[in-house]
């Protein structure tokens, strides 16, 4: 089947040259992803081997402190762990067995390395071979790297994905795997919406818990939730399953495009597609429409954050009537986000990486009606008169598929209707 | 290797960021992975700050570490300053730069930048958030400080005050007031606020107030050796503490102690009759030492509260915190496990808890009323309104918000009178306390049942409610009925009883009668 995608006036972005340039990046780190994953893998415990900045971040970077007793913790490298006065393992075998033995509902353990430990060069993955040895069947030890010398903020869900790939039983069935923690809702609507086109045994990682596993082989295909998840892409090519590569589900359109390709990899006809996606279609572009109002005609810049920036651009562009400054993201997949570049039209700075003095003096310069960025440089902005919208929130918020497209417009407008909104100037 | 879940402190560096941020003039270049950067948004976000903290970070990668991260360093050195022009530049490692050991304050000072280079080693496995403040100020201090003549006027600095402070902003104001009442002068305050240019003439002062020891004290302790100026001992947090505070400054200065204290309520508002309410409330308090200490004191003495429990999470304040306990006949509870704090507080079952964020959010779990005294902070800290702590107003900010989570005076008698009625059941809990009417999550009043519900009572061990027992005690007003189950559980077991009957319950009652 096709669908009629209007394609841009001209060849969209993806030849476009990308400006790098190497100072101050202002990102987070990957353990950052842990705050939603441990949310979605209701049976499962993160523990980072780090310092008392990771335990700090985790419980800053949440904006909330929950203070329930979390599914994450830190094991905080101590002086004498460093000294080689006590074997790091063993220390980690013993603060794992106390955590196991309070915590017998955790199946899963992942333990996440940080900063410090891949400076010390910490075996992660020896610890979790071990520990899988001594607590199967009852508990599955992974490993993987959330440390930010190695993962920017969204790269720590990605890892974390990838490592759960290599242990995927083989499977021969042709099955759909979708790939990405959204939260539950919005998982739910993209299930029901391909369900009810006939596509069946739809899988998706990370599963809730850890018995609810599955396979993976050649008659695989998956679909990316995410467009950070180039580790795990790569990890399930490696298994033999194959990539349907599509626009993000953001916004209608890229909502129609994702299903779209879904749809035609499974040979379903035009006429069922219409008729399952035509009432949330029109929903969708209804809410966008209404909530884009404010949108209309305005710029926008993206500081690199979550790699959202590229598809989110073009539900901006395209959708919500605004014009892009500049699109930063911290790294660029082609191969993932391909099918986005080519439907933004020509004219934005595209810019991969950051010297954050540099990229703010590009930003004042330009004075774009909406900058979106993170928490340290929001407020900053705002008092220097730039409207900004906090990046982590496009991450915690559910933003995909058509239910949801109005409310991700309205995340963008919300800042620039609030402006208009405050009488706050000073009597003349 | 420790497990933590929470944290009360972040890492030293945080605490020298804390310092930075409150400077001018100053510019902090960190050597630290991306990540780290997080730390930005807290100032920016829980404190609102409307301008980025003045920190450089390096952001080395994995990838630099094969190359050359030194040069990396250098080179974010230069640009900071190319950029900033700061008066002066501190220089540091967090925890992972401190692994690689590239000697940060060691290059700095080779590259022969125009301003002074102050060489920061925060040993970040060992140490957390205040000792990098208090370090930091020190090390500033100690390189810029110089004997200089004294002011003609009585002058004195205020010492402590950092970004991200619980209500330092606030307490400034209220003793600058005071201070000049009594008519001393702030020769600088550092530093927030300071430049290093202010820093260089702290020796101008006649003496220092050290408001916070948590992240003033090494530097008042170096400033009395090296440049002979004496400092306060006294927090002047409470009533008490702030006249002894005068009383301290009196004696420095050889001016007056009668001061003004027309502004001060809370003697009058304790004493009037809608606090009797108040009396004997069970309490327990944790925080940074110093806030502890005060709220101590203000808890016994101005408050009438019972101290039932206090302890401390930055260990640098262990001693002094011991020795407060052991004078309430306590003993001091000095962690900064969170799980521990959350234990203890639920085997004492106080009345209310004079904590901070985290026993708030304790508070909630139990059903225990919760006022925060201390950080770590949370933008809720950062009121918009005149809020301090120290002084008269401060006294005053104390008394409302101490007393704003308990349920009131007269309501607790219309409570009992009513209790009978349908809408005072157990679940309608405290009117003032909006969410109930909504089944909002956090409500108050319920946690209490659950608490001390049937349940709960195995927990006491031997002793058994008998249920007529069980009966009555569920008609008392759900906000006394845990003392009331934990006085007669205690009577029992003095008298050893294995059964608790009606009888039991008002014989507790009468022993117990106040």
């Amino acid at each position: 089947m096709t669908v009629n995608r209007p394609i841009p006036a001209t060849t969209g972005c993806r030849e476009t040259p990308v400006l790098k340039q190497r100072g101050q990046r202002e990102v987070f780190c990957g353990l950052t992803g842990i705050i939603w994953l441990h949310r979605k893998m209701q049976d499962a415990f993160f523990l980072v081997i780090g310092s008392r900045t990771c335990a700090h971040l985790l419980q800053s970077a949440a904006g909330v402190m929950i203070f329930a007793e979390p599914r994450f913790g830190t094991a905080i490298l101590e002086e004498t762990d460093l000294a080689g006065m006590k074997d790091a393992q063993d220390e980690l075998d013993s603060v794992v067995a106390k955590l196991l033995s309070r915590r017998p509902d955790i199946k899963q353990l992942f333990l996440v390395g940080s900063c410090p430990s891949e400076v010390i060069k910490l075996d992660l993955s020896r610890a979790a071979e071990r520990m899988t040895q001594t607590y199967a069947p009852h508990v599955r030890v992974l490993n993987f790297s959330g440390s930010g010398i190695e993962t920017t903020f969204t790269q720590g869900e990605d890892a974390c994905l990838a490592s759960m790939v290599p242990v995927l039983p083989k499977s021969e069935a042709r099955e759909l795997m979708l790939v990405g923690a959204l939260p539950d809702v919005v998982e739910q609507q993209a299930v029901s919406l391909l369900e009810q086109m006939g596509i069946g045994r739809i899988r998706v990682l990370p599963a809730h818990r850890a018995a609810d596993q599955f396979g993976v082989g050649p008659n695989t295909v998956f679909a990316l939730l995410q467009p950070f998840l180039g580790d795990t892409h790569a990890a399930l090519e490696r298994r033999g399953a194959r990539h349907i590569a599509a626009p993000f589900p953001f916004g209608e359109e890229g909502t129609t495009a994702w299903l779209a390709a879904i749809a035609t990899e499974f040979g379903v006809s035009q006429d069922v597609f219409d008729r399952v996606t035509a009432a949330p279609r029109d929903r969708a572009r209804r809410a966008v429409a209404q909530a884009s109002e404010g949108l209309r005609g305005k710029s926008v810049f993206f500081f690199p954050d979550s790699q959202l920036e590229i598809p989110l651009a073009r539900f901006l562009t395209r959708e919500c009537g605004m014009t892009a400054i500049e699109v930063g993201a911290p790294y660029i997949h082609y191969n993932i986000v391909g099918p986005d570049l080519d439907l933004l039209a020509e004219g934005p700075t595209l810019s991969e990486g950051q010297d954050v003095d540099l990229q703010l003096d590009r930003c004042r310069e330009a004075r774009p009606d909406l900058t979106v960025c993170g928490l340290g440089l929001a407020n900053p902005l705002e008092a220097e008169g730039l409207a900004t919208k906090w990046a982590i929130e496009l991450v915690f918020t559910p933003v995909h598929f058509y239910e949801q497209a109005g409310d991700l417009a309205g995340l963008f407008s919300r800042p620039l209707r609030r402006r208009g909104l405050l009488k706050l100037e000073a009597a003349e | 290797m420790k497990l933590t879940v929470w944290t009360y402190e972040g890492p030293p560096h945080v605490g020298a960021m804390r310092v930075a941020t409150a400077m001018k003039g100053l510019h902090y270049v960190l050597h630290a992975p991306q990540g780290d950067t997080y730390a930005d948004l807290l100032f920016t976000m829980i404190e609102r700050r409307n301008h980025r903290p003045p920190v450089t970070y390096t952001t080395f990668q994995a990838r630099d570490l094969g190359s050359d991260t030194a040069q990396l360093f250098q080179d974010a050195c230069r640009d900071a300053y190319e950029r900033f022009k700061p008066e002066a530049i501190i220089v540091g490692a967090s925890c992972t730069a401190e692994l690689i050991q590239d000697d940060p304050g060691g290059m700095a000072e080779t590259m022969g930048l125009p301003v002074p280079v102050i060489a920061l080693e925060l040993p970040s496995y060992q140490r957390k958030e205040n000792f990098g403040a208090d370090e930091t100020l020190f090390q500033i201090v100690r390189h810029l400080a110089k004997p200089v003549a004294k002011t003609d006027r009585i002058t004195c600095n205020l010492i402590g005050p950092t970004a991200l402070g619980y209500r330092h902003r606030d307490d400034i104001e209220e003793l600058t007031g005071l201070l000049s009442d009594m008519g001393v002068d702030v020769n600088v305050c550092a530093p927030m606020g300071a430049t290093p240019s202010d820093i260089a003439r702290l020796g101008a002062a006649h003496f220092n107030v050290l408001m916070y020891p948590e992240t003033g004290e090494s530097t008042c302790r170096w400033m009395e050796r090296d440049l002979g100026l004496p400092f306060t001992k006294t927090v002047p947090i409470g009533v008490g503490a702030t006249r002894d505070f005068i009383a301290e400054v009196a004696a420095l200065t050889g001016l007056s102690p009668k001061i003004d204290e027309s502004r001060l309520r809370l003697p009058w508002y304790s004493a009037s009759v809608d606090s009797t309410y108040l009396t004997g409330k069970r309490v327990f308090l944790f925080g940074d030492g110093t806030h502890v200490k005060a709220a101590a004191r203000i808890a016994r003495d101005e408050m009438g509260f019972e101290v039932v429990g206090l302890g401390c999470y930055n260990r640098e304040m262990a001693r002094e915190i011991r020795a407060t306990a052991k004078e309430f006949g306590l003993t001091a509870l000095i962690t900064e496990d969170y799980l521990e704090v959350e234990a203890a507080i639920e085997a004492l079952s106080p009345e209310m808890i004079l904590g901070t964020q985290m026993e708030r959010h304790i508070g909630k779990r139990l059903g225990i009323p919760c006022a925060v005294i201390s950080a770590p902070v949370h933008v809720q800290d950062f009121p918009a309104r005149y809020s301090p702590q120290m002084g008269f107003e401060g006294a005053n900010v104390i008394f409302d918000t101490w007393v704003h989570p308990l349920v009131m005076g007269l309501e607790e008698h219309l409570l009992h009178m009513f209790r009978e009625d349908f809408e005072f059941h157990d679940a309608a809990g405290a009117s003032h306390h909006g969410g109930k009417a909504t089944a909002a999550p956090a409500a108050v009043a319920e946690p209490v049942l659950a608490a001390n519900s049937d349940t709960a009572a195995p927990q006491s061990g031997e002793v058994i409610w008998l249920s007529d027992a069980e009966r009555e005690l569920k008609k008392i007003p759900f906000f006394v009925r845990g003392k009331a189950r934990r006085n007669t559980e205690t009577f029992a077991q003095q008298k050893g009883l294995q059964e608790i009957s009606v009888d039991t319950l008002y014989e507790a009652k009468a022993h117990y009668a106040r």
